[in-house]
C-alpha cells in the first residue's frame, strides 16, 4: 500500500457509519441467502391457499386441501361439490394466476431499472399497456377480427405493436452518438416509450370517446385497471409457463444485470454483450408483460414498487434480488387480489385500484424508514 | 501487453472524431493522452480498450486484432475506467469491486474462494481494505475513483486504461490516484487535462481534432510551440530543484 493510500485509508476508515456493516460480504450473503431459500415454496404455497380459502364464502383449509388430492392424486374425498366448484373451478386458478403475473411484472420491473438505469422504469414504460388498451378496445368496440378475436389476443397483437414501434423510434433515435453511446441509448428507449405510450392512450381515447357506448367505456375501463374475474384454466397454462420463463432468463443473466450497475458503458468494459443482453433481456420481458396483460389487464404498481421493495430488503445483487422479486410479485398480487374481492362486499373492485391503494403507501414507508437507515 | 492502433478511423455523423491515429503502446508503458477537450481522447481510449469498433483501421492487443476477440475475452486482458461513473444502487465498495470479476465468471460458475482473493488484493492494492464493508453513497470522488480503479484491478488485467481518472478531485487525491496508477507494473494508457501531471508519463501523446499530432517523452513533446499551437496557452518552463525537471507556468491563454 502507498503512503498516501494509507493515510486515505487511515483518515477515512473510523468515520462509523450506523449502515456501514449492514450489507454483509458478498459471498457469505450469497450463501445465506441459499438458507432462506427452502422458505419460498413454503411462503408462496401458504399465499395461494390464502387466496383459495378467502372471499366471500371462506372455504376451511381442509376441504381445499381434499379437492386439491381429488384433482391432482385421484382422491376421492367427500367435498361440497359447490365449494369443491369454487376452489377448482374460481378461487385456486385465480390465485395461481394472480402469482403469475405478480412474478413476471415485478420481474419486468427488476430488469428495465437494472438496464435502463433509470428508478421509474416500469413494465409499462416500453408502451406496452398503452398498446394492449388500444389492441383490447379495437377488439371490443371497433370489433376488428369480427369476432375470431378474443379481447387478449387483440391486447396482445396491441402490445406487440407498440413495443416494436417504441423499439423502431429507439433504435433510430439512439443510433450515432459518440462517446458513451450505450448509456444514451438507455435514454432514448425511455423518451421513446413514453411517446410510443402517449399516442396509444391517445388511439385508445379517440376510439373510445367516438365509439363506445356508455356501457361498453365502463367495462373497457374496468379491463384496462386490471381484473382477474374468469381467469380459467387456459390461462394459467400460458401464464405459468410465461413466469417461469421469465424467472429463468433473469436468473441465468444475474451477473450481466449486476455489470449494469455503473451504466451501460462500464458493463461494456466489463465483457458484456451490451447489445445482445440488453436485446434479449427486454424483449423477453416485452413478451412476459404483454402476455401478463393481455390476461388480466394493466395492473400497475407491482412493477415499479415490488423491485424498489425488495432492493431495500434484500439488496441490490440480483442473485437475491431476482428470486425475492419474483416471490414478492406473486405473494403481493394474490393479497391484492384476496382485498379486491371482500373491500367492497358483493362488489369486485379492479385490482389496479387495490395494487396502488395498498402499494403506495406501503411504499411511502419504505423510503422513509430507508431514509433514516441512510 | 501491447496496445496498438493502426489507422484508425471514427466518424460520427459525418464528423471525424479520430482521423488516421496510429500508436503502439509498449507493455509496462505509462502513456498518457493530452489534448484539448473534444480532440478525441475518450474516442482513442475507447478503442483501444476494444469497446469501439473503429469505422477505417484496426485495433490489436498483443497482436491481436480487438474485432475478432469476444467481449469477455477483451475484458479479461484489458480495464477500462471511465470519467466520474456513479450508481443510485445501495452497494458496498466490496460489491462494487466484485463486478471486477464478471468476466471471469459464467452464469452456471459459482463465485469461488480466488475470486474472494483476487477482491481483498484489489482493495489493498488501491488503500480500500478497510471500507470494504462501505456503502458507495457515503464515499467520497476520490475514494470513489479508487473503487473504480480496485475494480478494474480486479479483472487483472494486463493494460488499463483510465479517463481523465483525477477530473474534479482535490489535489491531494490526484496526486495519490496518479501516484498508484504510475506504480501499476501493467501497461497504462491514461488521458489527462493537466499537463504537469502528464510530465510524469513515460511518453505522451498529443491529440488535436481528431489527430494524433505529436509522440514521444513528454519534455521532447511539450514544447512552447506545442503548448501555443494545440493548447492555445502562453507558457514557460521553470526549473523545480527538488524534482528535477522543469514545472510549467501557464501565462495566459492566446
Amino acid at each position: 500500500m502507498t503512503d498516501a493510500a494509507r493515510s486515505l485509508a487511515s483518515t477515512t476508515a473510523p468515520s462509523g457509519h450506523s449502515n456501514a456493516a449492514r450489507p454483509a460480504r458478498l459471498v457469505p450473503s450469497a450463501r445465506s441467502a441459499w438458507h432462506w431459500s427452502w422458505l419460498a415454496p413454503l411462503l408462496l404455497f401458504a399465499a395461494v391457499m390464502a387466496g383459495t380459502a378467502i372471499g366471500e364464502t371462506a372455504i376451511p383449509l381442509d376441504t381445499i386441501l381434499k379437492v386439491l388430492a381429488n384433482h391432482l392424486g385421484d382422491a376421492t374425498f367427500a367435498v361440497d361439490r359447490i365449494d369443491a366448484g369454487i376452489v377448482w373451478e374460481y378461487r385456486l386458478s385465480r390465485a395461481i394466476l394472480a402469482a403469475c403475473c405478480g412474478t413476471g411484472l415485478a420481474l419486468a420491473g427488476v430488469v428495465l431499472q437494472a438496464l435502463l438505469r433509470n428508478p421509474l422504469a416500469d413494465p409499462f414504460l416500453m408502451g406496452i399497456s398503452a398498446g394492449a388498451s388500444t389492441g383490447a378496445v379495437s377488439v371490443a368496440i371497433l370489433g376488428i377480427g369480427a369476432g375470431t378475436l378474443t379481447l387478449s389476443l387483440g391486447a396482445f397483437a396491441g402490445a406487440g405493436l407498440a413495443f416494436g414501434l417504441v423499439v423502431v423510434l429507439a433504435h433510430t433515435a439512439g443510433s450515432g452518438t459518440g462517446g458513451g453511446r450505450a448509456t444514451q441509448a438507455a435514454g432514448a428507449i425511455i423518451l421513446a416509450g413514453i411517446a410510443g405510450s402517449q399516442l396509444f392512450n391517445a388511439l385508445t381515447a379517440l376510439i373510445i370517446a367516438k365509439s363506445a357506448s356508455a356501457e361498453q367505456a365502463r367495462g373497457i375501463m374496468f379491463w384496462l385497471m386490471g381484473n382477474l374475474s374468469g381467469v380459467r384454466w387456459d390461462d394459467v397454462a400460458l401464464a405459468l409457463p410465461a413466469a417461469l420463463a421469465g424467472l429463468a432468463i433473469c436468473l441465468w443473466y444475474r451477473r450481466a444485470l449486476d455489470a449494469f450497475t455503473f451504466g451501460a458503458d462500464s458493463a461494456a468494459s466489463l465483457g458484456i454483450p451490451v447489445r445482445r443482453v440488453r436485446g434479449v433481456l427486454i424483449a423477453a420481458m416485452a413478451l412476459v408483460t404483454a402476455a401478463m396483460v393481455s390476461m388480466v389487464g394493466a395492473i400497475g404498481f407491482v412493477g415499479l414498487v415490488i423491485p424498489h421493495a425488495m432492493r431495500f430488503l434484500v439488496g441490490s445483487r440480483h442473485t437475491r434480488l431476482v428470486p425475492a422479486s419474483a416471490l414478492a410479485g406473486a405473494i403481493f398480487l394474490i393479497g391484492a387480489d384476496v382485498l379486491s374481492r371482500i373491500l367492497v362486499a358483493g362488489q369486485v373492485l379492479p385490482i389496479g385500484v387495490v395494487t396502488a391503494l395498498i402499494g403506495a403507501p406501503a411504499f411511502a414507508l419504505i423510503l422513509i424508514r430507508g431514509a433514516r437507515t441512510r | 501487453m501491447r496496445l496498438c492502433a493502426e489507422h484508425v478511423d471514427w466518424r460520427v455523423h459525418g464528423r471525424r472524431l479520430l482521423d488516421d491515429v496510429s500508436l503502439t503502446v509498449e507493455p509496462g508503458e505509462t502513456f498518457g493522452l493530452v489534448g484539448p477537450n473534444g480532440s478525441g481522447k475518450t474516442t482513442l481510449l475507447r478503442v483501444l480498450a476494444g469497446l469501439r469498433r473503429p469505422k477505417a483501421g484496426r485495433a490489436l492487443a498483443d497482436g491481436r486484432q480487438m474485432q475478432t476477440m469476444r467481449p469477455h475475452e477483451i475484458a479479461r486482458a484489458i480495464a477500462f475506467v471511465e470519467q466520474q461513473a456513479d450508481t443510485l444502487d445501495r452497494l458496498a465498495v466490496r460489491q462494487a469491486v466484485a463486478l471486477g470479476r464478471t468476466p471471469f465468471l459464467t452464469p452456471l460458475s459459482p463465485w469461488s474462494e480466488e475470486d474472494d482473493t483476487i477482491v481483498d488484493q484489489a482493495l489493498a492494492e488501491v488503500g480500500l481494505e478497510t471500507m470494504a464493508e462501505r456503502l458507495w453513497h457515503t464515499l467520497s470522488g476520490g475514494e470513489r475513483q479508487r473503487v473504480h480503479i480496485a475494480r478494474a484491478l480486479a479483472q487483472r488485467p494486463r493494460a488499463l486504461l483510465l479517463d481523465e481518472p483525477t477530473n474534479h478531485l482535490d489535489i491531494r487525491h490526484q496526486l495519490s490516484i496518479l501516484r498508484l496508477v504510475r506504480r501499476l507494473p501493467i501497461t497504462v494508457i491514461i488521458a489527462l487535462h493537466d499537463l504537469d501531471q502528464a510530465m510524469d508519463c513515460d511518453r505522451i501523446g498529443v491529440m488535436e481534432g481528431g489527430r494524433l499530432v505529436d509522440i514521444g517523452p513528454p519534455r521532447e513533446v511539450l514544447t512552447l510551440e506545442r503548448l501555443r499551437h494545440t493548447f492555445g496557452v502562453h507558457a514557460d518552463f521553470l526549473d523545480d530543484p527538488e524534482q528535477g525537471r522543469p514545472v510549467l507556468r501557464f501565462r495566459r491563454a492566446l
